[in-house]
Order: C-alpha cells, then sequence, then structure tokens
C-alpha cells in the first residue's frame, strides 16, 4: 500500500515546525500566567499593530502552507513499483496549480490576452507577418480579445469584488457575534462598540485590514482564473505565482535566522555578565571581534566557503533539498554572524540584575549558579529577546534581497524577492520596459516589511518603550540595511 | 590623551589577530586550497598537475601552519598562515586571481568610492538631523506623525528599489545625468549627484526616526525644562540646547562609519557603475577571488576598528566632562 504521495520534510520546513511548536509552547506559558499576558494585552490594544498583525497573519499562513511539502506518486511502472516524482511540491502550489501550470512562451504584461514580443507567424493564406501572437492560457475563452477584453476583465473583477464584500460581511458577522458573546451583551451593542471603536481590542481596525485585503487579493485571484494578473515572465511563468513562493523564503530567512541566533547571544550573554571574569573577557574579546568585521563581508566570505563545500559534496536526492540546504546555511550564518548585538545588550541587563534584590537572595540561599541563571535572570531578560527578535525581522528580509544580489544568497533558482530584483533590474532596460515583475516584488515586499515594521513598534512600545534606540540602532539589520545604499 | 591612544591601540591588536585567525580558519580550513584550485579552474576533470601547478604559482603548496621539513625559524615562516595571513598586519594584501597587486587596486579605487560615499554621508547627516529636530520640534502634532509615518514606509522599501526607481526616473525618464559610470576630476560630478541623492533619500526613513527618538528622550530633560522657564524661545532650546546635548548618542552611531567609507557601498557602486572598492569586492565575491575577499574582510575591520578610537576621541572634543585616561 504506497500514498499516493511522500511526505518530505525539507530542513528548513522541519526548523519551521520546530519554531511553531516552540511558539506555541511560548503562548500557552504566556496564557498561564497574567503578569507574562499583560504586555501581549497591551500590542493587542495597539491599532496599527494589529492591522498590522492581521496582514502578518495572512502572510505567515500563506508562507506555512508552501512549508508543506510532498512528492507525488508517478504513475506505477511496469514492475508495479510505485515510484515517486523528483519534483518536489508544496500545498501552496497544489492551491495554486492553474497559476503554476499556466506557462506562456515569454513575458505578457499584466492582463494580457497578447505575448509581450512580436513572433514571424505563417497566416492561412501562406503569407508571413510579424504580429503579437495570442496568449496560449491569458485570456484563451475571450473570442475577439480587442472587443470582449475590457468587458470582460472588468466583469471579472467586479465579481471578485462581490465574493470579497460578501466574505467580509461573513467576517465581520463571526467577529461581533464572537464578540456579543464573550462579553454577553446583545449583537446591536457588539455592532456599536466595533463601530465606535470601544471594545478592547482594536476590532474596528482589525476588521477594515481584513476588507481591505479580501478587496484587493479576491478580485487578483478571481482574474487569475483566466489571466497572468501580474504578467508572466521570461520563461513564462506567472509573476503572481512567483511573488506568492517568494513570500516564504523571506519568512524563512527572517525567523529561522533569529532562531539560529538566539541560543548563543542568550547563553553567552547571560554566561558572560552573571559569571564575570574570564568568561566575561572571552565572550567580549569573541562579540568584538566578530562584530568589527563588516557585516555583509563576514556573511559574503562564509557563504562562499560553504558554497563551495556543498558543491563538492552532491548528495542530493531533488534539487529542491539541494536548494533548500543553501537557504538552511545562509540561515545559520546570517544567525552565528548576526548574535553579537543582541548579547551585548543582554550580558548589560545581566549585569545589572545580578545585583538585584532576588538575585542576591537566591544566591544566599544557595542555588546553583546555573539555576540562578536559567530560573531568576533568563525570564527577566525575555523582553529584550521578544523585542530583537520582532525588530530584527523586516530587516533580515531586506538583507536577503541585498545578500542576493550581491550573489551570496539564496540559490539563483530559488523563488525570492532577491532573485525577483535582480531579474527585474535588466528588464528595466528593455524598450519597451518589462516593470510588472519589479512592481509585484516590490509591493508584497512593501506588505511584508511594513507590516512587520508596525507590529515591531507595537510590541517593542508593550515591552520597553525606553528600549527603542538601543536596538533599532544596532540590530543586525542596521549595518546591512545601511550598507544598501549611501553608507 | 596619547597614553590612551596608545592603550586602544594595543588593545586593538589582539582583536585583529582574532579577525586574522577569522580570515585563516574560513579561507583555508574550510576550504583547502585543493578546493580552490578545482573551483577557480573549473569543476570537472581538472588534473592533478593542474591543481599542483595552480598552487605552486600562488604560493598555496606550502603546509598549513607548520613546515616540518624547513629548519630553524623556517618552520614556522615557510606556511600558508605566515605567508598570506601575517603580511595582512602590514597591509600586505598579496596579488589577486589576475595577478594585479591588490594594495595598488585598493588605492587607486578609494577615490571614487570616497567621492559618493563622503558626500552621501555628509549631505546625509545634515538632512537627517534637520528632518528629525523639526519632528521633534513639532511632537505629539499630526506633523510628527505624518513624519513618522513616512519614516516607517520608507524604511520598509528595499535600498534597491530606490536605486532602480531613481535611475529609471532621473536618468532614463527625465535624462538629467548618465545611468552609470565614472569620470576622473571635476567632470564626474554628473556620475555623483545621483548615487549621492538615492544615498540620501534610501537612508531617511531609519535615520531620522532614530535621530527623532534621541531628540525626544533629550526633550524631557530637566535642563530643558530650566531653559524654558527662564524664557527661552522653543526654537532656541531645540536647535541650541538640545543638540547640543544630544551629540553624544549621536556621535556614537556616527564616528564610527567614517573610516568606513573608504570600502564604499557595494551596492550602489555596483549598480550605478562606480570603479570604487565597493564593485571591486563584488566582482571579487562573483569571480570568487578569495584573496580579494580576504583583503577586504581585513581592510574592513581595521578601518571600523579606527572608528571606535576616533569615536572615544570625538566624545571628549564634544563634552569637555568626558576625559579619557
Amino acid at each position: 500500500m504506497s500514498l499516493p504521495f511522500m511526505p518530505v520534510v525539507l530542513y528548513t520546513d522541519a526548523l519551521v515546525f520546530v519554531l511553531i511548536a516552540a511558539a506555541a509552547a511560548f503562548a500557552w506559558q504566556i496564557r498561564r500566567h497574567d503578569h507574562l499576558l499583560a504586555p501581549w494585552k497591551k500590542v493587542g490594544r495597539s491599532r496599527s499593530g494589529m492591522a498590522a498583525a492581521v496582514v502578518l497573519a495572512v502572510l505567515l499562513f500563506t508562507g506555512f502552507l508552501d512549508c508543506l511539502h510532498f512528492r507525488p506518486a508517478l504513475p506505477a511502472g511496469p514492475a508495479g513499483k510505485a515510484g515517486y516524482s523528483v519534483e518536489v511540491f508544496s500545498v501552496l502550489d497544489v492551491a495554486l496549480t492553474s497559476l503554476r501550470s499556466r506557462n506562456e512562451k515569454t513575458y505578457s504584461a499584466p492582463l494580457a490576452t497578447h505575448l509581450f514580443a512580436k513572433e514571424t507567424v505563417q497566416f492561412p493564406d501562406g503569407t508571413q507577418g510579424r504580429v503579437f501572437p495570442r496568449l496560449a492560457h491569458g485570456g484563451k475563452h475571450l473570442a475577439d480579445p480587442d472587443a470582449d477584453w475590457a468587458r470582460d476583465v472588468a466583469q471579472r473583477a467586479l465579481g471578485g469584488v462581490a465574493i470579497a464584500v460578501v466574505a467580509w460581511q461573513f467576517l465581520l458577522w463571526i467577529a461581533v457575534a464572537n464578540l456579543a458573546h464573550r462579553s454577553r451583551i446583545a449583537m446591536r451593542e457588539a455592532w456599536r462598540q466595533v463601530w465606535r471603536c470601544e471594545t478592547e481590542m482594536p476590532w474596528r481596525e482589525m476588521l477594515a485590514t481584513a476588507g481591505i485585503l479580501l478587496l484587493i487579493f479576491v478580485p487578483l485571484f478571481v482574474l487569475s482564473a483566466k489571466y497572468h494578473v501580474l504578467g508572466t515572465d521570461k520563461v513564462g511563468q506567472d509573476v503572481f505565482y512567483l511573488a506568492l513562493k517568494s513570500l516564504r523564503t523571506g519568512l524563512v530567512i527572517g525567523t529561522l535566522a533569529t532562531l539560529v541566533m538566539l541560543p548563543f547571544a542568550l547563553a553567552l550573554g547571560i554566561m558572560a555578565g552573571y559569571l564575570r571574569g574570564w568568561v566575561d573577557d572571552l565572550v567580549q574579546y569573541v562579540y568584538t571581534t566578530l562584530s568589527s568585521i563588516p557585516a555583509v563581508l563576514l556573511i559574503a566570505a562564509s557563504v562562499l566557503m560553504v558554497q563551495a563545500f556543498i558543491d563538492r559534496h552532491n548528495l542530493f536526492e531533488t534539487t529542491a533539498e539541494r536548494i533548500d540546504l543553501r537557504l538552511l546555511v545562509l540561515c545559520l550564518i546570517l544567525g552565528v554572524t548576526g548574535w553579537t548585538s543582541l548579547c551585548r545588550l543582554l550580558r548589560g541587563e545581566t549585569l545589572k540584575l545580578r545585583e538585584s534584590d532576588y538575585v542576591q537572595a537566591a544566591r544566599a540561599f544557595g542555588v546553583s549558579r546555573f539555576r540562578i541563571m536559567t530560573r531568576h535572570i533568563l525570564p527577566n531578560v525575555m523582553h529584550i529577546v521578544i523585542i530583537a527578535v520582532v525588530m530584527d525581522f523586516s530587516g533580515l528580509v531586506l538583507a536577503e534581497a541585498v545578500l542576493s544580489y550581491v550573489g551570496v544568497g539564496v540559490d539563483p533558482s530559488m523563488n525570492s524577492f532577491g532573485n525577483m530584483i535582480n531579474t527585474a533590474r535588466l528588464e528595466m532596460a528593455r524598450e519597451p520596459m518589462v516593470w510588472w515583475s519589479l512592481a509585484s516584488a516590490f509591493v508584497l515586499m512593501l506588505m511584508l516589511v511594513l507590516s512587520a515594521n508596525l507590529f515591531a513598534d507595537a510590541v517593542r512600545d508593550a515591552f520597553d518603550p525606553r528600549i527603542r534606540g538601543r536596538i533599532a540602532g544596532s540590530a543586525l539589520a542596521g549595518p546591512l540595511q545601511a550598507g544598501g545604499v549611501g553608507r | 590623551m596619547i597614553s590612551f591612544l596608545i592603550r586602544r591601540i594595543l588593545y586593538a591588536i589582539p582583536i585583529l589577530i582574532g579577525v586574522n585567525l577569522i580570515t585563516f580558519l574560513l579561507f583555508f580550513v574550510v576550504n583547502s586550497p585543493d578546493d580552490m584550485a578545482r573551483m577557480q579552474l573549473g569543476e570537472k576533470r581538472v588534473t592533478e598537475e593542474a591543481v599542483a601547478k595552480w598552487k605552486q604559482e600562488r604560493g598555496y603548496d606550502k603546509p598549513m601552519v607548520f613546515n616540518r621539513q624547513a629548519s630553524g625559524a623556517g618552520k614556522v615562516t615557510d606556511t600558508i598562515f605566515f605567508d598570506k595571513s601575517v603580511p595582512l598586519f602590514w597591509m600586505d594584501f598579496g596579488h589577486a586571481e589576475d595577478g594585479r597587486d591588490i594594495a595598488h587596486e585598493i588605492r587607486t579605487r578609494m577615490g571614487p568610492s570616497l567621492a559618493i560615499a563622503l558626500p552621501a554621508f555628509l549631505v546625509g547627516l545634515a538632512t537627517y538631523i534637520t528632518f528629525a529636530l523639526l519632528m521633534a520640534f513639532f511632537r505629539g502634532t499630526y506633523i510628527d506623525f505624518a513624519g513618522v509615518l513616512f519614516c516607517v514606509v520608507a524604511m520598509s522599501i528595499s535600498g534597491m528599489f530606490y536605486i532602480i526607481g531613481g535611475q529609471y526616473l532621473v536618468s532614463k525618464l527625465w535624462n538629467l545625468v548618465p545611468i552609470s559610470g565614472f569620470a576622473e576630476g571635476i567632470s564626474a560630478w554628473k556620475f555623483v549627484v545621483l548615487p549621492v541623492l538615492i544615498g540620501v533619500i534610501g537612508g531617511i526613513g531609519g535615520s531620522a526616526r532614530w535621530y527623532r527618538t534621541i531628540f525626544l528622550e533629550e526633550v524631557n530633560r530637566d535642563y530643558v525644562r530650566t531653559a524654558r522657564a527662564k524664557g527661552l524661545s522653543e526654537r532656541r532650546i531645540q536647535f541650541a540646547h538640545v543638540l547640543r546635548n544630544a551629540l553624544i548618542p549621536i556621535l556614537t552611531g556616527v564616528v564610527v562609519v567614517i573610516p568606513s567609507l573608504f570600502m564604499g557601498s557595494l551596492i550602489t557602486e555596483s549598480f550605478f557603475g562606480i570603479p570604487g572598492l565597493g564593485s571591486y569586492t563584488i566582482e571579487a565575491i562573483n569571480n570568487q577571488d578569495f584573496a580579494v575577499v580576504r583583503a577586504m574582510v581585513f581592510l574592513g575591520s581595521v578601518l571600523y576598528i579606527v572608528g571606535l578610537v576616533l569615536t572615544d576621541i570625538s566624545y571628549t572634543l564634544a563634552d569637555p566632562r568626558i576625559r579619557l585616561q
């Protein structure tokens, strides 16, 4: 008995699952303790923060679907033994099958019915001419594109808007009913509270954000059933699909690099601050040395070296695994080279905490050093860690683009914002210009980074408003982003 | 002051040794010279002789750190570590893959890098601080709110979009300056304007917001209340008192990058075709020219450490209460 598919867990998928499990455990822990819950409730009251959280949640969910990989079964061979395809698909790929499989020959503009470049074709009467040929898939259902196109597009877009409005109404109803049920008030009263923004969580802003997202994306998906809404790229792939696939890369880098960095920063920072003496000297020496090397160059050098290593040992069954290893390595390197600033902050905070009364008391009671560090100091520096994690995220997403441009980012064949920008750069020089790849990457990346930044601001304000400058100026993102332009 | 400087420089030596060791580990231990030879000569079908010849030409055919065959001091000196890593300390970077002297390349390429980086740095600093002071001046009003919102949006856009957008708008659409390239002497200005402008715009979001928080922290201090009680105008408080007192946190972030301006910017230089150190580094990374990347890593750390010392010195200039001893 063989499955119709073989689940594949890529390295980064596994780490993402670990991360989700850790986040869930963390959330469970927080729910049980009121003092841990308080700052998160404050985040929940921030209007911009929660609106951004809605966008982030949608993007994270898309990225998560793209992390569930499998290999479909091939038709059983003559020996009766079912094999599996060497191509690895994700659940997102399946959901977007129509986008993924309907490839054109080359460039086509958004919603176009004809190719972007002229081709020589043979007419039925035997003459030859150079025309813009019809697309194989985009707008194929139109009998006469010139006459029908505008009406068809408008109809479908309106249909999409209608679906979005209905879906939004439904969402509104669920949210309000839930609110009414929880606070035991009438539906009318709940409506009034949401509308006047009298609820504890800013439901009005969150629902409005959800409505805007629906209004943008539902029509896009409806149109994408018959057209290439964001055009196609050089080899005819749908740009909308590529942009959605790029999300996972950005999210994985933004989250996993921090996950890798945390153990180093936490262990070394707290040990240096609490134990002092030679441990402190050593840790300080190591992070001063590491941070004195320009971040981009250190990352570049490490990636070059590890890449040479991967190339030498070619031991993967599928290309997806090889590409994924490169992504994992990039996360590892970003983590190993990026822990110094957080470590410095944690060391400083620990130095302060070790003189506090409760730590003194614990010491007087003869609590072991390890236990003091894990039970008494670690929980009290967590707010710094949380702030650093959310603030680093957007910087890492931006850094991926820069690193991919430099040639030390993700694999060139991987879908990522960096690679999209990289190819789009050459397309800008074409005449007439191919602008849609760049515009799509721009919009989606702005959506991701902006919402991450707004959410990070809300988290920072809730946990420790005084820390703002110290982290914002020193995170790994700083030098990399500044290294991009200007400095 | 002098003794402080000497101590700081002595303190920098172990850090530089550490950087040197890291580069040695990265470039020679993670990948042996054999691997480098194979990569440079092409992955497949490389004969042993070709590898040996490649290594011998570049002096990579020696033992790593300890030479058993040599006698006396040669046991330590006749090794890759001593030949390749130790000379970095006196800025002897060796030769690139194409046989050129790296130190010479660095000297000639420093000029173009500085021509972009220095104006971008100075204009940027003035712009960001002015913008941040204005936001702090109008704190709590819609002007401040709009400014902060603008900053958050601006810092959420990848720097590469600014460059691509600027090149498209200014060079392609309006035909004001060339898209890319560089010239010697005074005629270089038309190649410099756009990269500098974009560099300034690209950094405005993050920097102005960061300076604004510094100013806002100062605004609530006691001396500001005293100044206000004395009847000084809000403008005078803001631009004379607050600015002066905010200098220390500003200097911390600013002075340290000044020496690194020599290194140029990887992305800007490569987009605009500026023959500076940034594009040199990118070319080296793409050609997998390990000697050049190693040299740039070391040079970058040296400049960073110089920047740290300069930061300390600048503190004494900004705040007479701070004495270096």
